[in-house]
């Protein structure tokens, strides 16, 4: 069911990617975002496309994963395309028929934004794909410590962050099991009409949320059994290490942006 | 209904990284009304396999015949129910699946699911409660006050009251203690015996398999190694041993008695009475 779907999925390797520090790359991705937007020609696309072809070959994950993994969000892609080419009236006419009338800037406004869209899509989820779910909690956690200044729990966010993370895969298999349990008894979860597929979902949510439950109970005595009584005098067991490798990603980052503001249009060049 | 797998192949997560041969050449006949018990170390494929005997998962490669549908691999099938009412499976843990408010919902759900009146699926509601050892007042009950054990006899009482031809199942017993173990066990021989079901047990029990089954299927790394009735599997240790799989106990314990007495038995025995009926016959023969 979520065979394709590979955000948040970690594929495990040994590139230069995969060893980074979690929170070099969680800053990596955050200013990659807000650089993104900083595009608006030819040139500076081309610069940004080049950028990510170039994280996305160091990080040794086949492409064509990357392209099963698009393809849940492809329409999303495909569909602000057209949205720019049919509605925006700016530059020149270029096709007319009928009542469609495509202009030069909605063309090139289609292919800017999509691109942006892809370039997203591709680096985002590299750092899921390169990063195991634990070590990002822990960048999180590093990253979010300031904010204990102003009281924020930033202990028990990465603490349930973690747990989440963990037991995805798990109740991920759990409903695959509930569902093939339920579907052994005659239920139908692919058919049917809209008011039945409804229906068909509560044989599958009620026995879920009772095993959530269940486990919480569980992991929560376990946690205590085991002395856990908050976040306050904790060690750690994993440390987060920052190598010149780190380092240089950035650095490589901020070359981007200053060529990106000298490209761009109304930019200082 | 029988059931034929023709060089049957199943690939989880095709075409990704994370793609895995799960069941590779598997060509197996189950003929109506055999009890057949499908053992092998975890991680062999038994569960992978049983879910293609109702069509949950469609081979990749090969095809099944199930009663008079055929399966064929990469084709989209329709209208799967009526083999799902007809192959009734009792998956592991199967309390988990329970969800109705009231026990009796519960195991009118299936039944009902495949177009049994209600009165009719809370009348077989009333007789499988009591058919699975639990009192009729437990029906008006919430299944979820229930005790494990208890939880456990109504999920199965659920996937029987849709009166499958065949009865599939997965470790039906993990997890009960051993008089509840005994109890299930007895019942589905019952059932397989009184209404001729044909029976597919998968197990780590190797008592349970050489007690009930007529022949037992051993999977190793998702190939079929071997079929054959219970005596002659068991009656080489050292073949099952290169599985991950043992002997029954009483197995064992013959076998190092015949390396103590310097004789063999008549047979391998695969119960207590069976061993001490052959001692007995060696004592009367005057063997020592």
């Amino acid at each position: 069911m979520m065979e394709k779907m590979i955000f948040g999925r970690y594929i495990p390797g040994d590139s230069v990617i995969h060893r980074m520090d979690p929170r070099s790359k969680l800053i990596f991705v955050f200013v990659f975002i807000c650089i993104v937007f900083l595009a608006n020609n030819a040139v500076t696309y081309a610069i940004l496309t080049a950028f990510t072809m170039l994280v996305m070959l160091l990080s040794k994950v086949p492409v064509r994963f990357f392209i099963n993994g698009l393809m849940p969000i492809l329409w999303l892609v495909v569909f602000t395309f057209f949205l720019q080419l049919f509605f925006n009236r700016e530059g020149q006419l270029v096709f007319h028929y009928a009542f469609i009338r495509i202009y030069s800037e909605g063309i090139r406004q289609g292919v800017f934004i999509s691109l942006r869209f892809l370039l997203l899509i591709f680096l985002t989820s590299l750092l899921t794909l390169t990063t195991t779910p634990i070590s990002l909690t822990d960048g999180i956690e590093m990253l979010l410590s300031p904010l204990l200044k102003i009281k924020f729990p930033v202990h028990e966010l990465a603490l349930m962050m973690s747990i989440s993370l963990r037991f995805i895969p798990t109740l991920m298999d759990e409903t695959e099991k509930i569902m093939k349990a339920q579907m052994a008894r005659g239920v139908d979860f692919s058919g049917g009409s809209l008011k039945d597929r409804v229906k068909a979902i509560i044989p599958l949510l009620i026995p879920l949320f009772v095993s959530s439950f269940k486990r919480a109970e569980e992991l929560a005595t376990a946690m205590e059994a085991r002395g856990y009584q908050g976040g306050e005098g904790r060690t750690k067991y994993r440390l987060l290490v920052w190598r010149p490798a780190d380092t240089l990603s950035l650095c490589s980052l901020a070359a981007v942006t200053v060529l990106l503001v000298l490209f761009r249009d109304g930019g200082i060049l | 209904m029988d059931i034929a797998l023709e060089q049957v192949e199943y690939r989880y997560q095709p075409n990704t990284p994370f793609e895995r041969l799960a069941l590779h050449n598997i060509s197996l006949e189950i003929p109506s009304g055999r009890y057949i018990a499908v053992i092998g170390h975890t991680g062999s494929g038994k569960s992978t396999l049983l879910q293609h005997l109702n069509a949950l998962l469609q081979p990749t490669k090969g095809k099944i015949t199930i009663g008079d549908r055929v399966i064929d691999a990469g084709k989209k099938e329709k209208n799967l129910k009526a083999i799902r009412q007809k192959v009734g499976i009792v998956f592991q843990f199967p309390e988990h699946q329970l969800f109705e408010e009231t026990v009796e919902k519960d195991i009118c759900f299936g039944p009902m699911n495949f177009g049994v009146p209600e009165d009719v699926a809370k009348k077989r509601a009333r007789e499988l409660i009591r058919l699975v050892g639990l009192p009729e007042d437990i029906l008006a009950k919430s299944p979820f006050d229930l005790s494990g054990g208890q939880m456990r006899r109504v999920a199965i009482a659920g996937v029987l009251a849709m009166e499958p031809d065949v009865l599939v199942l997965d470790e039906p017993t993990a997890g009960l203690d051993p008089r509840g173990r005994r109890e299930m066990m007895d019942l589905f021989y019952e059932l397989h015996r009184a209404k001729h079901l044909t029976t597919i047990l998968v197990t780590h029990s190797m008592e349970d398999a050489a007690a009930y089954a007529d022949e037992l299927v051993i999977l190793h790394h998702g190939e079929l190694k071997r079929k054959g009735p219970p005596r002659e599997i068991f009656s080489d240790p050292e073949e099952l041993e290169k599985w991950g799989l043992s002997v029954p106990d009483i197995v064992r314990f013959q076998s190092t008695l015949e390396k103590r007495l310097g004789k063999k038995l008549g047979k391998t025995c695969l119960t207590a009475e069976e061993l001490a009926e052959e001692l007995q016959s060696l004592l009367k023969r005057g063997g020592r």
